[in-house]
């Protein structure tokens, strides 16, 4: 009796010294009040990247050999178009960015999502410098910038030179399918929320294989939680897909460098040998 | 760098004033009222919108063209345009006859059998106006409003580079099989930038920014204080403007040069260096150093000027202007490489000739 009332006790002393530990952290994120833009919301203006995995593989997943794999004698081994990379094409370990774990796929989803892991090379849009959608474009390891003022949010990317325009008035449904969907933002308090509809099914979310339709709704909120980060969740719904709306969270983080500024990533010209070597006159060797 | 900026100011200012074509006497006069324009919260003006620069005002001056046309001059241009495009648009009209065997002979992107009939184009159908002036170039200076000849050793270096064509080289749209430059076809990297999805064509991105007298020329600006950023529609590309940054070191190369900012009063000055080599704007060197001015002169309309500067390439410094019209119209996404069927068709058509060719089969 007496032990479990000092454990009693050393509950409420542990759960205090908590509560007093996290204050300052909890302090952030309820009053930390950002530097206001043109227009009087929260400064979103600068050059943000994460610093995670998640491009990898958005679910929780350990560290793999490569991204393409084939059986070896004892376990999955680099597949052979790879083999060259060694460690450095293999796959970082991350606990996932995917709130519940894993990623609410119909049956016949999943099926399609694993086909796709193991057709990364063939399939996955990055490997062609092709546009990278929302979210992915969001998390893709290069730096972004947002331009904000009282009338207008655009966001430029690095990876292959995607830009996003965010309209502030809803110009109405989109009138044709696009890679980067069409983005439609509001004010709610101190968060950014856009909401993007009429993109194509050519997008990924990663390197995993893991897809969407062409009902791809997905709505994301960005709220600055201190002097150089942003907390970034986006929430993706997608019926022909996904069984219910799932979300992913992560920090934006303000790139530091005092000569930080976004620079060419026109990754077209990188993928012209892949994509068209076959049919130079002279092809070289492959 | 920026001095010697400053010091090409007045240059220009005295060139304007002893120039004798109307353009530049033109340019003296005081406007009839000082336009106040709309202001950002930092106090520069609100250079903001979305712009359609496509214009029939082509960049150099057509031989014998006065500098600028009267009214009457002008609208006899713009009317033959509206004529012909609308004789363009006869093609897709539902009741049309079918077009000759082989194509009706015509020449352009819309002509005989080629890529596009004309109601996928967007050339412009207005000349520009500057200062009133109805423009017959966007060239000012030198004041004929045509490009300077390059220097000998620039003309050499052209010559041995054609190999890759220039950043604002034209699609040849009408019969790109009849192109006669040896090898055009042998390699992706001898394809036009604008071909191979790198770039819009005719120096669309630039800088300069010109209109590429085809379609898609809409460009967005969205301001910051501490950057404004500029959108190409053709190829989504965004050229951001570092404000009162530094041009990174040299070994750094950028497609569109790297760009910093400052203003002068109410004009945004852009200097842009750091060019790769394989943009060649009209066969410039890497070199090439734009200036670029930005002044609002009414709520709809941008006035637009640059100076092109490489001693490696003219012997002098030569200048353009012309107006940017605001437009109601939205950007849509230009996915070009997405969907680039054509440069493998290109490459593999090319092949596919040449196998013909070899087995002595005839072909164009």
């Amino acid at each position: 009796m007496r032990i479990v009332r000092r454990s009693g006790w050393g509950i409420l002393v542990v759960v205090t010294l908590l509560v007093a530990g996290v204050a300052p952290l909890a302090g952030q994120n309820g009053a930390y009040r950002a530097p206001r833009a043109d227009g009087g919301h929260p400064d979103l203006n600068g050059i943000w990247q994460v610093m995670n995995e998640a491009n990898y593989d958005l679910e929780a997943h350990n560290a793999r050999a490569a991204m393409a794999l084939r059986p070896g004698p004892y376990g999955p081994v680099p597949a052979a178009q790879v083999l060259a990379l060694g460690a450095v094409g293999s796959v970082p370990p991350s606990m996932g960015v995917v709130e519940g774990g894993e990623i609410p796929y119909k049956p016949e989803a999943l099926a399609q999502k694993k086909q796709n892991q193991e057709n990364w090379l063939t399939r996955d849009p990055e490997i062609k410098c092709y546009l990278p959608g929302i979210p992915r474009a969001t998390y893709i390891p290069q730096p972004f910038r947002i331009f904000q003022n009282a009338s207008q949010i655009f966001f430029a990317y690095q990876y292959a030179g995607a830009v996003r325009n965010i309209f502030l008035k809803d110009p109405g449904p989109a009138p044709v399918d696009s890679w980067m969907g069409q983005s439609v933002g509001h004010w709610e308090g101190e968060t950014l929320v856009i909401d993007s509809k009429g993109f194509n099914d050519q997008t990924w979310f990663d390197r995993a294989g893991n897809f969407h339709s062409d009902a791809l709704h997905v709505v994301e909120r960005f709220t600055r939680t201190s002097p150089d980060v942003i907390a970034y969740e986006a929430t993706m719904e997608d019926p022909n897909v996904f069984t219910r709306p799932w979300k992913i969270s992560m920090p934006l983080y303000k790139r530091q460098e005092k000569n930080a500024q976004l620079l060419d990533f026109k990754c077209v010209e990188f993928v012209e040998e892949l994509m068209y070597g076959q049919w130079r006159k002279n092809p070289l060797s492959r | 760098m920026r001095n010697l900026i400053l010091a090409g100011i007045p240059a220009m200012v005295a060139l304007l004033i002893c120039a004798p074509h109307p353009a530049a006497a033109q340019a003296q006069k005081a406007p009839a009222k000082a336009y106040t324009p709309k202001r950002m919260a930092d106090g520069h003006p609100d250079l903001q919108g979305t712009y359609d620069l496509a214009t029939m005002t082509p960049v150099d001056r057509p031989m014998g063209a006065p500098a600028a046309y009267t009214p009457e001059q002008a609208q006899k241009i713009e009317t033959a345009a509206a004529l012909q495009r609308e004789k363009g648009d006869e093609s897709i009209s539902g009741n049309r006859t079918a077009p000759p065997k082989g194509g009706d002979g015509s020449v352009g992107a819309a002509g005989n059998v080629g890529g596009y009939n004309s109601g996928w184009l967007d050339p412009g159908s207005k000349l520009t106006v500057v200062r009133g002036e109805i423009r017959s170039s966007i060239i000012v200076d030198p004041p004929n409003g045509r490009a300077p000849q390059m220097l000998p050793a620039a003309m050499q270096r052209a010559a041995a580079g054609r190999a890759r064509p220039t950043s604002d080289a034209q699609e040849n749209t009408n019969d790109p099989g009849l192109e006669k430059a040896p090898g055009a076809y042998d390699d992706p990297e001898r394809r036009p930038l604008g071909e191979r999805c790198l770039l819009g064509f005719g120096s669309t991105s630039g800088p300069p920014a010109l209109p590429d007298y085809f379609y898609n020329n809409l460009h967005q600006i969205v301001q910051t204080p501490d950057a404004v950023m500029i959108l190409t529609e053709m190829v989504h590309d965004a050229r951001v403007v570092r404000m009162n940054g530094q041009h990174p070191p040299k070994n750094i190369r950028q497609w569109m040069g790297d760009s910093i900012g400052h203003w002068e009063g109410d004009t945004l000055v852009v200097d842009t260096t750091n060019f790769t080599n394989k943009t060649r704007f009209r066969g410039s060197s890497e070199n090439l150093h734009v200036i670029e001015r930005f002044t609002r002169v009414d709520d709809r309309t941008l006035l637009y000027q640059f100076t092109i500067d490489d001693p490696e390439t003219w012997a002098a410094p030569w200048k353009g202007e012309y107006t940017w019209p605001a437009t109601d119209g939205h950007i849509y996404e230009y996915a070009c490489h997405e969907a680039n069927y054509a440069l493998t068709d290109i490459l593999k058509g090319a092949r596919l000739r040449e196998k013909e060719q070899a087995a002595g089969k005839t072909s164009r």
